[in-house]
């Protein structure tokens, strides 16, 4: 589930390398089940910049609204559409169908400076 | 931190589990949209052993109700042993200690309050019984299990066929009673169903027995869900101490009909009445996309703040946001809803809004 080709932030945002300077981003396994059944997901426009912390979008679920967080700085490139038509794609395949955005990075160099999914894993006890 | 007596059955059927009210209770088995679809379209089940059960006996009973009580108690004996009686426990300013279900037995008095409002509730009863011949037995021995939804009775008939022509007859709001189960036909979803009360020795058993014949096991977020498309209020949420019954669309639970009957909070639920009302309860669609929630605030179309919301939800019925909110009476259908730093529009509607598996607002 935590791959190791993907990296991680302790607000619970993976990103994981699409090409050469684009990432995907999305919540972790560990975020949806803690929020529980998706029902609405808000996200940057395309051309939107985005600042690593910022609150980027939300993503509520029956039970609770969470701020999702940028964890890069980039540019919005695309979003996931059929997430947001049906959010429950990030409850059932948080790390793949589910994704959120696809980023263009600001800088390459920042993804090595994110959690490992060795270091996420310590994070959230699994 | 509390445990029910189906503690166990409930991590053997991989609930999560949360703290609620100092009790561990089940939030969910999975998924809480499943539940809440289940308890619409065929059976589901609910341990909601956390709420209290006390009986009320000796020969002061009925007074004492009376006097403890919003509505009438003495009305129950029109209909017989095991008639129940929603109604409100007010204050001396008409405000809502707690709501509650009574019924009327052959023992005297059953009384049924929420889990989270025990110790206050249980202090001022003692109080209040003072001046009164009653005993209070609360009834720890006992667990309850809400069995809801279209297929709830038959399910449970088919389980006990010595009482299936019973169970099966029995109407709204009134309770069967063998031996120390009690089996009343009220709920909290909206749906036909029963809440059973038993030993806690019988609970996991009859559990069991339940989930052998289908019935799947549902959390408290369901139940939160399924209430709410209903248009019935949670303590704490869409009623409190500052809250009277006019306000949370509670007035039928408040029975004036007995001029010569004094209850706690009577002077003072009367006064507002004549003084007129300030605050309604209101249901709220969400037009657009997103989630109502708790807290948030209420403009009319002139952007004066009107109300607030008090419950919200995404409502797995209608597949979109609805709410419970406390406004000022207002003449539009649309207001406006503050969520986060933008104002979305909603439409004013009445309660409920799912009953029996169908959706009642357009």
């Amino acid at each position: 589930m935590y791959s190791s080709e993907v990296k991680f932030v302790d607000t619970h945002e993976w990103v994981k390398k699409d090409s050469a300077d684009v990432v995907l981003i999305g919540i972790t396994h560990h975020a949806q089940e803690l929020l529980g059944d998706l029902v609405y997901i808000e996200l940057p426009k395309v051309g939107s910049q985005i600042k690593t912390h910022a609150v980027i979008g939300v993503v509520e679920s029956v039970k609770a609204a969470s701020d999702l967080y940028s964890p890069i700085d980039g540019e919005v490139v695309e979003v996931n559409e059929s997430v947001i038509s049906d959010p429950t794609l990030a409850n059932t395949d948080p790390h793949h169908a589910g994704w959120l955005l696809k980023v263009k990075l600001s800088d390459t160099a920042q993804l090595d400076t994110l959690m490992s999914a060795n270091e996420y894993r310590t994070l959230i006890g699994a | 931190m509390q445990q029910t007596a189906l503690y166990n059955s409930h991590l053997a059927n991989s609930a999560k589990m949360v703290e609620f009210s100092n009790w561990q209770m089940p939030i969910n088995y999975g998924s809480q949209i499943k539940e809440h679809e289940f308890v619409r379209s065929d059976c589901g089940m609910f341990d909601v052993s956390h709420m209290a059960i006390t009986d009320i006996t000796g020969i002061d009973a009925k007074g004492f109700l009376r006097y403890l009580l919003s509505n009438d108690v003495a009305k129950l004996e029109n209909f017989g042993y095991g008639k129940a009686l929603y109604s409100g426990m007010l204050n001396i300013n008409a405000g809502i200690i707690d709501d509650l279900i009574v019924y009327y037995t052959e023992f005297g008095y059953r009384m049924v309050t929420n889990a989270g409002t025990y110790e206050k509730d249980m202090k001022w009863i003692d109080e209040v019984s003072q001046k009164f011949q009653v005993e209070l037995t609360k009834r720890n021995d006992l667990s309850i299990i809400a069995v809801q939804g279209p297929n709830s009775i038959t399910k449970v008939a088919g389980l006990r066929p010595d009482l299936a022509v019973k169970l099966t007859e029995l109407k709204p709001f009134m309770a069967l009673v063998v031996n120390k189960w009690f089996y009343a036909r009220t709920g909290y979803t909206g749906e036909n169903g029963l809440e059973i009360m038993l030993p806690s020795i019988d609970a996991e058993n009859f559990w069991n027995k339940l989930l052998s014949v289908g019935v799947t096991p549902c959390g408290l977020a369901a139940r939160d869900t399924l209430r709410l498309e209903a248009g019935m209020n949670l303590y704490g949420h869409d009623m409190n101490e500052s809250i009277n019954p006019s306000e949370c669309n509670m007035d039928w639970v408040v029975d004036l009909s007995d001029a010569d009957r004094d209850f706690i909070g009577k002077a003072m639920y009367i006064k507002y009445k004549d003084s007129g009302v300030k605050y309604i309860q209101s249901g709220l669609v969400l037009e657009g996309r997103g989630v109502l929630r708790e807290g948030q605030k209420i403009y009319d179309t002139h952007n004066n703040e009107i109300g607030i919301i008090t419950s919200g939800t995404f409502s797995p019925t209608l597949k979109l946001s609805i709410a419970m909110a406390r406004i000022k009476p207002i003449v539009e259908t649309r207001a406006y809803v503050g969520i986060r730093d933008k104002l979305e529009l909603v439409k004013l509607c009445k309660l409920p809004f799912v009953r029996n598996g169908k959706i009642l607002i357009n």
